[in-house]
């Protein structure tokens, strides 16, 4: 009782130091039980021990330069091959000198996507962003693009076409309408033409660089086109699929309900081989599609019938009011579609979509089995020379933290746009 | 009411092409118009195609002789048998892994799943890395991955790993163990083993039923799995206790006697359940913290330990949201075996895909596979739908 406490004030206690800091942490979430102590004893010594011996063998004791797997051996993991392959790895069989075509290919991508990734940039000029990114993309991994005229002026109809029923008259100055109306109004005249044959066969030719073709395309740049247009094609069919799945139209949810179970029934290597030896069977005798695009054409086919599933989810989550207040206000099915239903079934579903979007980009892996060298095979390619063979942990633990890094990145960009999206609903 | 007047009023007479159902109809019909062209020209490009390069068609080359190796099968077959029977032995091989691949990726997701809610700050982060590292890389790059690190590091079979004292051998070739000489006791054992997972589901439904009347618990697990094994154990002695053992020896290359389980098998399930096992820990996880938090604080407030709170209380209510989720990762443990072609298990893929290289009929083998691959899709489906239906919330 030496140092006086003034009346009318308590003495300020520490709380017990058990309780609080990095002591009270530890109590609480490591040692809060006998059987939870040993827990954490056995599992830290487990850890301990595993990433120390993880450590001395990729760290340590790993070489990381050398001329051939003789260097490597008696050591740790053999990086040297990961240094002397990882042209190799990243862009495969892709002529040597011109590599950097792909490397800026990949970066037009992965800039495409991050743009996307931003709120900011969900109206009219993400279409402006695909459309220039797109260009660049296969114009650096093409090397040369052809357009044929018939194929500018379809664009020309499409687009005019779709701006007349999206911009009608309710929402758009006379002039712009108009515009479309023009835009319209040539790519028909002009198809008109080149169909009677008054218009020539004449393409537009962009030829900046020497043509690659698709057989010689490899690693990531291949991985990224498949699983990111895979995805892009396939969404607009993935709605329209799931729109006639909830349809009243007997004949068309039975054609929807039927293709979508028979595609997420089978497996996609099912697909993909009918892809490799079926397609050609299909077609008429002669034509010849290249390798890749019947890849993709499987993962479109594919990938649509999965989207069209979790649409669907985002259809059913609306309440039926919204579909009555529409058909109420007299729009009638696109304009209910178009302007009520779809925008806010999209947006409930965009976590799951980019779930999706991981699931195909690792799954885009399963083209190694028709021979196309994506990411995966072109790790795979990196064993084959008989001078680094015998280590390949090495070159799969590299390739897995490629993958790692895109998938990671994009789940957690997921999780927390299902947290922003929500916002407007929790309170 | 009021809907009984609406359907009753006359309906308003409209011009055709503003009546919604022939609409409806007409729209219909074009849509299938255009479907019915694409399939018609498909076919009959293929009919084309089919005569012009002078393939054959039908499916008589079932019965052929396949005159190929099959490396794993559970079934007699030799290269001198049909392709019928190579495209059987494949499928087989595909129901096995999946149905082993389903149950152990329940079985150690669920483990995971609930490892990540533990108290346990250590064990809660491992789990959540060890999902993270597994469901973020391609299951086909585990696969290669498990299978070379099987086939390149471990030793050849005259340098196997031998283990308890020479009776288990691993090398690059499988895993080599002792299993008991063929014995006619072994049908019978395997009668009884049925007798007994009887009747330990009986003993557990008499065990809870006591309980609901009177309140008196009964150790009904332990109890269930003493009966279930107990039963083979007697007819094992009854019958002499036939204990002759084939051991595996090296013989010349390889290990003769004894089972082998094939690295590609091993490799093929242990990627498949690695792999699966972390969504399925997140649908578990996600199933639990889906229950409202009284739950749990009701369950430890009547006295009930952490492991009766989750086996009695949590978990059965999970269930109601885990199974539909679930249900779409069987399925894909189902599909994704397919994967097995990449490393050389001789799963269906892989018989069909020789079948077709060999018969150059695509289109039959194609449609084998689908047929095959959709029918166990829908069984599945169908189970989970029964089984959702059961637990399900029984409301008025």
């Amino acid at each position: 009782m030496t140092d006086a406490v003034p009346v009318g004030e308590r003495r300020q206690l520490a709380p017990p130091v058990l309780e609080t800091g990095a002591l009270g942490w530890m109590r609480k979430s490591l040692f809060s039980s006998w059987g939870n102590g040993i827990t954490t004893v056995v599992l830290a010594a487990a850890v301990l021990w595993l990433l120390s011996w993880f450590l001395n063998w990729a760290v340590f004791t790993a070489v990381w330069t050398g001329e051939s797997g003789q260097a490597c051996l008696g050591h740790g993991a053999c990086w040297a091959l990961i240094h002397e392959k990882y042209r190799l790895i990243f862009f495969g069989t892709f002529p040597y000198a011109q590599q950097w075509r792909p490397l800026f290919a990949v970066i037009t991508m992965i800039a495409m996507l991050i743009l996307s990734s931003d709120r900011r940039m969900w109206n009219s000029r993400l279409i402006l962003i695909w459309g220039i990114g797109s260009f660049v993309t296969f114009l650096l991994m093409f090397g040369q693009i052809h357009i044929p005229l018939s194929l500018m002026l379809f664009v020309a109809l499409a687009a005019g076409g779709l701006g007349m029923i999206l911009r009608n008259a309710a929402v758009a100055q006379p002039v712009e309408i108009n515009g479309w109306r023009a835009l319209a109004a040539i790519g028909a005249a002009g198809l008109a033409l080149r169909i009677a044959g008054v218009l020539p066969a004449w393409s537009l030719a962009i030829a900046p660089f020497s043509y690659v073709e698709t057989g010689l395309w490899g690693g990531l740049p291949v991985t990224l086109v498949l699983a990111t247009y895979g995805l892009a094609f396939a969404f607009p069919y993935g709605v329209l699929l799931a729109l006639g799945r909830r349809s009243n139209l007997p004949l068309i949810k039975g054609l929807c309900v039927g293709f979508i179970e028979l595609i997420r029934g089978v497996p996609l290597i099912s697909l993909l081989i009918m892809a490799s030896v079926m397609l050609p069977l299909f077609l008429p005798s002669g034509t010849t599609i290249d390798k890749f695009l019947r890849a993709q054409v499987a993962i479109i086919l594919f990938a649509g019938a999965y989207i069209a599933e979790i649409i669907r989810g985002g259809l059913q989550s609306l309440p039926k009011g919204q579909f009555e207040a529409a058909d109420a206000m007299g729009f009638n099915y696109v304009q209910k579609t178009l302007f009520i239903i779809l925008p806010q079934a999209l947006r409930v579903v965009i976590p799951p979509l980019i779930n999706t979007f991981i699931g195909f980009f690792k799954g885009t892996s399963l083209v190694l089995i028709i021979g196309i060298f994506d990411f995966l095979n072109t790790a795979n390619q990196a064993l084959v020379d008989p001078l680094w063979a015998g280590f390949p942990g090495e070159v799969y633990l590299f390739a897995a933290f490629v993958y790692f890094c895109f998938c990671f990145s994009m789940s957690r960009y997921s999780k927390y746009l299902e947290v922003e999206l929500n916002k407007g609903t929790r309170r | 009411m009021a809907v009984e007047t609406l359907g009753a009023a006359p309906r308003v007479r409209v011009a055709p092409w503003n009546d919604p159902v022939v609409r409806g109809w007409a729209f219909q019909i074009v849509v299938v118009g255009l479907v019915g062209l694409l399939v018609w020209f498909l076919v009959s490009n293929t009919i084309d195609n089919l005569t012009n390069q002078k393939i054959a068609t039908g499916f008589s080359y079932l019965n052929r002789e396949a005159g190929f190796e099959i490396g794993d099968s559970m079934i007699a077959y030799s290269p001198a048998s049909t392709y019928s029977r190579a495209i059987l032995v494949g499928g087989l091989n595909t129901l096995k892994v999946a149905i082993l691949g389903i149950i152990l990726a329940t079985t150690f997701g669920t483990l995971l799943g609930v490892g990540r809610l533990s108290p346990n700050w250590l064990l809660a982060k491992i789990c959540e890395w060890y999902v993270e590292i597994f469901r973020n890389v391609p299951l086909l790059l585990w696969l290669f991955l498990i299978y070379k690190v099987i086939s390149e590091a471990f030793p050849g079979p005259k340098q196997a790993i031998s283990m308890f004292f020479g009776s288990l051998f691993l090398s690059n070739r499988g895993l080599y163990f002792p299993v008991p000489v063929a014995d006619p006791s072994h049908k019978w054992m395997g009668v009884g083993l049925l007798v007994g997972i009887a009747g330990a589901v009986a003993l557990h439904r008499w065990a809870k039923k006591r309980q609901e009347a009177t309140g008196q618990p009964f150790p009904s697990i332990w109890a269930g799995f003493g009966v279930a094994l107990g039963v083979p154990f007697v007819i094992w002695l009854l019958s002499g206790a036939p204990h002759h053992m084939s051991w595996p020896a090296l013989k010349g290359f390889n290990f003769e006697g004894g089972i082998v389980i094939q690295p590609e098998f091993t490799a093929l399930l242990l990627g498949l359940v690695l792999y699966t096992s972390a969504f399925v820990a997140e649908i578990v996880r996600s199933g639990i913290l889906a229950l409202h938090k009284g739950q749990s604080e009701a369950a430890m407030a009547i006295g009930l330990s952490r492991g009766q709170v989750m086996r009695l209380v949590l978990l059965p209510q999970a269930m109601r949201v885990i199974v539909p989720p679930m249900t779409s990762q069987y399925l894909n443990i189902t599909k994704d075996s397919s994967l097995a072609i990449a490393i050389g298990y001789p799963d269906l893929v892989a018989s069909i895909n020789v079948t077709i290289n060999q018969t150059g009929q695509a289109i039959e083998n194609i449609l084998i596979v689908m047929a095959a691959y959709l029918s166990v899709s829908l069984s599945i489906s169908a189970f989970m739908n029964w089984y959702n239906k059961r637990i399900a919330l029984r409301e008025r």
